[in-house]
């Protein structure tokens, strides 16, 4: 096994299995264990996603009602509802859908699921959130100096995102990037350590198409993700140094091109869809195969089809820039390989429809959010094929449909997939069962407010309305009463999914507290994280007992077993 | 669950065995950094050459500015490579007899320091010239660049001689030094392509 890994071993249980690191709190702050490391980052993606949440009430309120003084924030100032734009798409992609969904679920699962005892670097483990959580602090520090945060869109395109000038928040856009880099090395340091561990230190018998989908598809977005943020990081260099040293690199008017930064940023933004994605596809379909009690249809079909869009996905990003002047027959081949990626990805939909064909499906709770996923996805898919037509984006470029359109497919990905997530794996985590009644409750007080919120915004952005536009009144064709209507649907809907999210951490809260016990494999799964205790101990399983594969993570439903399960570490 | 029958082959697998990783862990997660990297220098490279290209009717250098040192460095790069080669001949000495290594890794270790050092010399003299990362986006992009790779190659070097000293103590692992060199590689082989790229 991994050296750094037998190190810790002997640091840390050499003796009958007890626990000789840092005691008391420092335990859960200090530890190397990738249980508790993942529930740094799930807590910490928790708060992040509660506050990027409050700046989405905060502004949807202006939008709806202009001018009104926003209950718990006040009256909303053009540079405060920029700031809370901005600030809500950075931490709702970046400290939400990425720790949570890779680094949390990554780090929980992936020892868990090929029967390792920890990661290969714990350390660099430990480290890698430590970074993140800096990040956090930097993140939220910019929002409170002098200027306020940074207001240029995520997507922060120079000159406004260059020029202190023209932003007028000089500190804050500088402490935004540089918040934005520590996070991805903290999400360098953990791709290292899923990459090494998924290939390193696997069970005895675990070859590669008996590692469980999960696993597979984090480290595949994990390997994504180191393959583009390098662009992105020398971009985001050269932007540091155009806002504080004041070099030239994206400044026309001293040699430099401002359109540069759009193809490096993009360059790493679009595979970055695809990072988030496919965790969330890998836990549907693992989810899936456990309630539809059935092989999973296609097991290489979904693997071969994550590489095959992961290669797809460095070469479609120009697809963003349609209207910034690039020459149009590049657009048309950027158009060709946009639409191509849906292929892949409707072959996953394909695979699970025909997984849940014929199934004996039990409708828990994470089914639901996995079916949900699937459903709402696809309405973000097909309406991705309107923007990634070149012709059809110059009419939908910046508007609300775009909005709309992309809400669709990351809500899926960020809130959906981890809800199925850890509505799924929470008997695991912490030991015990969460109410199903509560749980549904959830799901739907959450799925049909979503619906209500997005689709008069698809409506609203074919009737024209342009995206990042701070109070519609200045607009009088876009302050029809009709206009105001949907967007005051669309508001009072996200107020309703948010009062429904009260029910989540009531239910998680008391299901942690009073829940049922779980027992070892509540779901009846055959995955190797369900032969051990919950929650599992340090290391895992016991030293003695470490698990063995025989065989892969799907057998559901074999026809000469009496039980419609088969763990894979089960002798034949 | 006649839809699925067909599925499920019977396939006998042999006993399962713990095998041997192909590639070390520390080794293998260097190797995943190094992409990183390559991806990281690439990104700085293109963004130069696409600048350049935008310039391709107006001079470059831009007027005014002064030209880089070509010959100079190039003798300089020449300590850089023979540092990688000293650094191969350090890993067979290691595997022959790990005490034998220490005088080619203490060579390959100076020979880097001398490059470092080097270009620094030439930075300040190019800074006197008046070339600065504020003069022009040539002047910014070469500062970028080689200083990126300044920065990994004193990252390396630190490393480096972190491997020496546990070499001295004779506590340093083969997988170690193989980390450590294939990180003190990339540094080596990734800058004839900055060379050819900027100086050029």
């Amino acid at each position: 096994m991994a050296d750094t890994a037998v190190d810790v071993h002997h640091d840390h249980h050499g003796h009958d299995d007890h626990h000789h690191g840092p005691t008391g709190i420092l335990k859960y702050i200090w530890s190397t264990d990738h249980k508790i490391i993942a529930m740094q980052y799930l807590f910490t993606g928790m708060l992040m996603a509660i506050i990027g949440g409050y700046m989405a009430y905060v502004f949807r309120m202006q939008l709806a009602f202009p001018g009104i003084s926003v209950p718990g924030f006040g009256q909303v100032s053009p540079g405060e509802y920029n700031a809370l734009i901005t600030n809500h798409g950075s931490i709702m992609i970046f400290w939400v859908a990425m720790p949570v969904l890779i680094a949390a679920f990554g780090n929980y699962l992936i020892p868990l699921m090929i029967g390792a005892d920890d990661m290969v670097f714990p350390r660099i483990n430990r480290l890698s959130f430590q970074v993140f959580f800096l990040s956090v602090i930097v993140l939220m520090a910019s929002l409170f100096v002098e200027g306020g945060g940074f207001g240029g869109a995520w997507t922060s395109y120079p000159p406004l995102s260059a020029v202190a000038e023209y932003n007028q928040t000089n500190l804050g856009s500088s402490l935004w990037l540089i918040a934005v880099a520590l996070e991805f090395v903290a999400f360098l340091l953990g791709g290292i350590n899923f990459i090494t561990t998924l290939m390193n230190s696997r069970a005895p018998g675990m070859k590669a198409y008996d590692i469980p989908l999960v696993a597979w598809m984090i480290v595949i977005a994990s390997i994504l993700f180191m393959l583009s943020v390098g662009p992105l990081v020398a971009g985001a260099v050269m932007l540091l140094f155009d806002q504080t040293l004041g070099t030239g690199f994206y400044d026309p008017a001293r040699g430099g091109d401002p359109i540069l930064w759009q193809h490096l940023f993009w360059f790493f933004g679009h595979p970055e869809v695809y990072v988030v994605l496919l965790p969330a596809i890998g836990i549907t379909v693992d989810v899936i195969a456990t309630f539809a009690r059935k092989k999973i249809f296609g097991y290489k079909m979904v693997l071969y089809t994550a590489v095959a869009t992961g290669v797809l996905s460095f070469f479609v990003w120009a697809h963003h820039q349609f209207i910034a002047g690039i020459d149009p027959r590049m657009a048309n081949v950027f158009t060709v390989t946009t639409l191509l990626i849906s292929v892949p990805i409707a072959e996953m939909c394909f695979v699970i429809i025909a997984t849940l064909y014929g199934g004996s499906i039990r409708l828990t709770t994470p089914m639901l959010w996995a079916l949900a996923f699937m459903a709402e996805f696809l309405i973000g898919g097909v309406t991705g094929i309107f923007l990634g037509a070149s012709g059809a984006d110059i009419y939908f470029h910046d508007t609300y449909f775009v909005l709309a359109h992309f809400h669709y497919t990351f809500f899926p990905i960020a809130i959906i997939g981890s809800f199925c997530a850890f509505t799924y794996w929470f008997p695991k985590m912490f030991g015990r069962m969460m109410n199903d009644t509560l749980g549904k409750i959830h799901f739907w007080g959450t799925i049909i407010p979503f619906n209500f919120i997005f689709i008069p915004l698809f409506v609203l952005g074919m009737g024209g309305q342009h995206r990042r536009i701070y109070n519609f009144q200045h607009f009088p064709e876009l302050a029809t009463p009709e206009m105001f209507q949907l967007r005051q649907i669309a508001t009072i809907s996200l107020l309703i999914m948010i009062a429904f999210q009260l029910v989540f951490f009531y239910n998680m809260i008391t299901s942690w507290i009073r829940g049922e016990k779980a027992g070892k494999n509540p779901w009846q799964a055959n995955t190797l994280e369900w032969t051990t205790e919950s929650p599992p101990p340090h290391g895992n399983w016991p030293l003695d007992r470490m698990p063995v594969v025989y065989r892969g993570p799907y057998e559901y439903g074999h026809p000469d077993r009496e039980e419609d399960y088969w763990p894979q570490d089960e002798p034949a | 669950m006649s839809a699925g029958s067909a599925t499920y082959p019977t396939e006998s697998r042999p006993a399962p065995v713990r095998r041997e990783p192909v590639i070390p862990n520390g080794v293998l997660g260097m190797l995943i950094f190094i992409f990183t990297e390559v991806m990281f220098f690439s990104g700085l490279i293109s963004a130069h050459a696409i600048v350049k290209a935008q310039q391709a009717g107006v001079m470059w250098p831009p007027y005014g500015q002064p030209r880089l040192p070509a010959q100079e460095t190039a003798l300089n790069s020449l300590a850089l490579l023979v540092s990688g080669v000293v650094l191969v001949l350090t890993w067979f000495a290691f595997r022959r007899e790990q005490n034998s290594a220490r005088i080619p890794l203490l060579l390959s270790i100076l020979l880097g320091c001398i490059f470092v050092g080097f270009q620094g010399v030439e930075w300040v003299a190019l800074l006197a010239e008046g070339l600065t990362m504020q003069s022009s986006a040539y002047g910014g992009f070469f500062y970028l660049i080689v200083g990126s790779h300044a920065l990994h190659a004193v990252g390396a070097l630190a490393a480096l001689i972190w491997a020496f000293t546990r070499l001295d103590r004779e506590e340093l692992t083969a997988h170690q030094l193989a980390t450590v060199s294939a990180f003190w590689y990339f540094v080596v082989l990734v800058w004839p392509i900055l060379y050819w790229k900027v100086y050029l």
